[in-house]
């Protein structure tokens, strides 16, 4: 589903990707972890199209399409979604007309007609079951005003309503309470199936609790260091950051 | 050859223009219009035409409008077309009592079909200033006389004709009264029209104004508009500006508010090659609210400059002020916001925000807070922006699957919407929105898609 081979990307000139390599195929849950700064949300923010990072090598495809060459709305539309560690605060623009809009975008772009109001609203009902997200938060502007967590949780549910083939998750545990994270990752849980995949973002391996990941991959100033099964991020919780570091040296 | 002329000839031209044809101007009026005249013409004499610079005039030249050569009409035309089959309000939903003056004239023809209640006097100010002689001495000329603007005196000296309205005390309208004026004819046109608006105790009342041109010649409308409000009257008054390119429009508006008073202005500026709006609010006793809202969305060479002075002269009121801009291309733009809070006034509560996104490098804005508080005990604040469209907001809608262009429209309209809210006529904020949406869009031409249908 998601090829990415010797992917190098940096801002400003300061190179911070420096040749990522990874596959993730259908049905697969990915971990990423990784000390702070090593890059672990400028791939995520590169892969979704963010246009401050320039690309400098290495390619990514997506369904065996090159997603570099991709606005980030046709990235979106072709089904990566991603879901932000800082959502952003929109005011005057309404979550019910936001979703809408993307939701009837997403169909344009596969040929389909706009859904009707009825069917929508329906929709809308649905998929706030599965992040338990209130009413009230749907009625407001995009995040406007939102605490932490309800601003998590209504990451989870934008990824419900445009139902994507792959979700990156940029830490969506950080500052999230343990009822809240509970609440968002069975809303992740809810939402896999055999088809689509999922990449969490992660500093800590608490999430992974909740969300068992198939692959490990360990991101360190970079590069990916190490691959392993789900048991290498207790290994990671239980040695420390410092255990790879001292590793990479030498 | 008239754009290379200094305010100080046109000062001269102007005053010439007053003496040599002082008997028409002043023919058929009453003496309570006339009486102001003189004195008034020699205050424009004093201030002359204000230069680029000057304190209120920062970044606006007001040549730019009065520089060019207009004709001048000091008698009303015999009108041989009834300007309302000409025009149909374009909204089916917008039902409103509709007046129409046509180059600041009030023609009576023209305003048959208003179907206004029978208690509301809605006339010409020519005839309410002997019809109504006692309310209109009262009121005329005595806010603009408080505030003696060259603009203003110079429509005293001239303005011979415009829109009267009498809500009386107690009388609560039911539809709001909108009043279209229309500018058209085949030479170039100067109109001073000057409209005195009377909101009884208790009243209620909306009224909007849409300014519109329906030919292609250079206008310069220099409009002033007393508005006074009594004790506990709700007053709205919303201004749609959608003249063309070439023409320049001033409006001044005076609002005085009487004893919990409740009011809220408005005004949009769509198109319109030179704008200049001055807005005076007056709480001259307490417990008055005033609310004043301006949103101007601009491109090409378009230049609009919002001056408004709100002046809290007694303790406890409220005042509540946005505006905002969006320039596009070269379209320059300022904001000079005054507020005075007097040395009694304690408990005024004042806000202000001024908010500004350029869209290109080459739009300029220029914003001016200006509060003066010479009271200890009072709420008061105030912001100014000036920026882009806001990136991370963009990627964000984009990374959901809406395109690029969608997601800078939506983020726009967000920002104009926050001013659209605050109308108080519901049916009016979905046609302000449709019309912000369709001028953001660049499909509303300015003589199609507003209120009203110009053939």
């Amino acid at each position: 589903m998601l090829h990415i081979k010797n992917l190098k990307a940096g801002v400003d000139g300061k190179e911070i990707l420096k040749g990522i390599n990874l596959e993730v195929k259908p049905g697969e849950v990915h971990a990423i972890m990784g000390p702070n700064g090593s890059g672990k949300s400028t791939l995520s923010a590169v892969l979704a199209g963010n246009g401050r990072f320039t690309v400098t090598d290495g390619e990514a495809t997506f369904n065996g399409k090159n997603l570099l060459e991709m606005a980030p709305e046709d990235r979106a539309r072709e089904g990566l979604f991603l879901s932000f560690q800082y959502p952003v605060e929109i005011p005057g623009v309404s979550m019910v007309n936001f979703m809408k809009t993307a939701v009837n975008e997403h169909r344009k772009y596969q040929g389909l007609e706009p859904m009707s109001a009825g069917d929508f609203l329906k929709m809308l009902r649905d998929k706030k079951q599965v992040v338990e997200i209130d009413d009230r938060l749907t009625s407001r502007s995009v995040n406007e005003g939102f605490s932490g967590g309800e601003k998590k949780k209504n990451e989870i549910f934008q990824m419900a309503m445009l139902e994507p083939k792959l979700s990156i998750l940029d830490e969506t545990d950080s500052g999230l309470d343990i009822d809240a994270l509970r609440i968002v990752a069975n809303g992740v849980n809810k939402l896999k199936n055999a088809n689509n995949a999922t990449i969490v973002i992660t500093h800590y391996q608490r999430l992974l609790d909740y969300i068992v990941p198939d692959v490990v991959h360990i991101l360190y100033n970079g590069l990916i260091v190490k691959t392993g099964g789900k048991e290498l991020a207790l290994e990671l919780e239980a040695k420390g950051y410092d255990w790879i570091k001292e590793a990479v040296k030498v | 050859m008239s754009e290379s002329i200094d305010s100080n000839t046109m000062k001269y031209k102007l005053i010439n223009l007053y003496q040599q044809n002082r008997a028409s101007i002043l023919e058929g009026l009453p003496e309570n219009m006339n009486r102001y005249r003189d004195a008034a013409i020699r205050d424009f004499d004093r201030m002359g035409i204000p230069e680029k610079g000057e304190e209120k005039y920062k970044y606006t030249d007001l040549m730019w409008a009065f520089g060019k050569t207009y004709g001048y009409a000091f008698k009303a035309h015999t009108i041989n077309v009834d300007s309302s089959t000409l025009f149909q309000c374009a909204v089916p939903d917008l039902d409103t009592h509709t007046l129409i003056l046509e180059n600041g004239w009030f023609y009576e023809r023209n305003n048959e079909h208003a179907a206004l209640p029978k208690e509301i006097v809605a006339c010409s100010i020519r005839e309410a200033s002997v019809t109504h002689a006692e309310l209109f001495a009262k009121h005329y000329n005595q806010q603009a006389q408080e505030h003696p603007e060259s603009v203003s005196v110079f429509n005293t000296a001239f303005a011979q004709d415009g829109m009267f309205l009498y809500i009386p005390d107690g009388f609560v309208m039911g539809k709001p009264i909108q009043i279209i004026n229309l500018l058209r004819g085949n030479n170039p046109l100067l109109v001073n029209q000057r409209n005195l608006i009377v909101a009884g105790k208790n009243s209620q009342a909306k009224v909007i104004v849409c300014d519109h041109t329906l030919s292609h010649q250079n206008f310069l409308s220099n409009t002033v508009t007393e508005v006074f409000v009594d004790e506990q009257a709700v007053f709205d008054y919303y201004n749609i500006q959608n003249q063309h390119n070439q023409s320049s429009q001033v409006a001044s508006l005076y609002i005085y508010q009487k004893k919990g008073s409740n009011t809220l202005t408005n005004t949009l500026t769509l198109h319109g090659g030179f704008v200049r709006n001055n807005v005076f609010v007056k709480l001259a006793e307490e417990h008055a609210e005033a609310h004043v809202y301006g949103l101007s969305l601009i491109d090409g060479k378009q230049h609009v400059d919002n001056y408004t002075f709100i002046d809290h002269a007694v303790p406890n009121c409220l005042s509540n002020e946005m505006y905002k801009n969006i320039l596009d291309d070269d379209a320059t733009g300022a904001f000079n916001g005054r507020i005075l809070v007097r040395k009694d006034a304690q408990k005024t509560r004042a806000y202000q925000s001024n908010k500004n996104i350029c869209l290109t490098p080459t739009a300029r804005f220029f914003t001016k807070p200006q509060l003066e508080i010479y009271a200890d005990d009072v709420k008061c604040s105030h912001g100014a922006t000036v920026g882009q469209i806001n990136e991370e907001a963009q990627f964000y809608l984009q990374s959901r699957g809406i395109g690029g262009r969608e997601a800078r429209m939506m983020l726009m309209y967000a920002f104009a919407y926050e001013v659209i809210r605050n109308i108080r006529v519901p049916v009016l904020v979905e046609r302000y929105g449709e019309l912000v949406e369709r001028r953001l869009r660049g499909e509303l031409s300015r003589c199609e898609g507003c209120f009203v249908h110009c053939n």
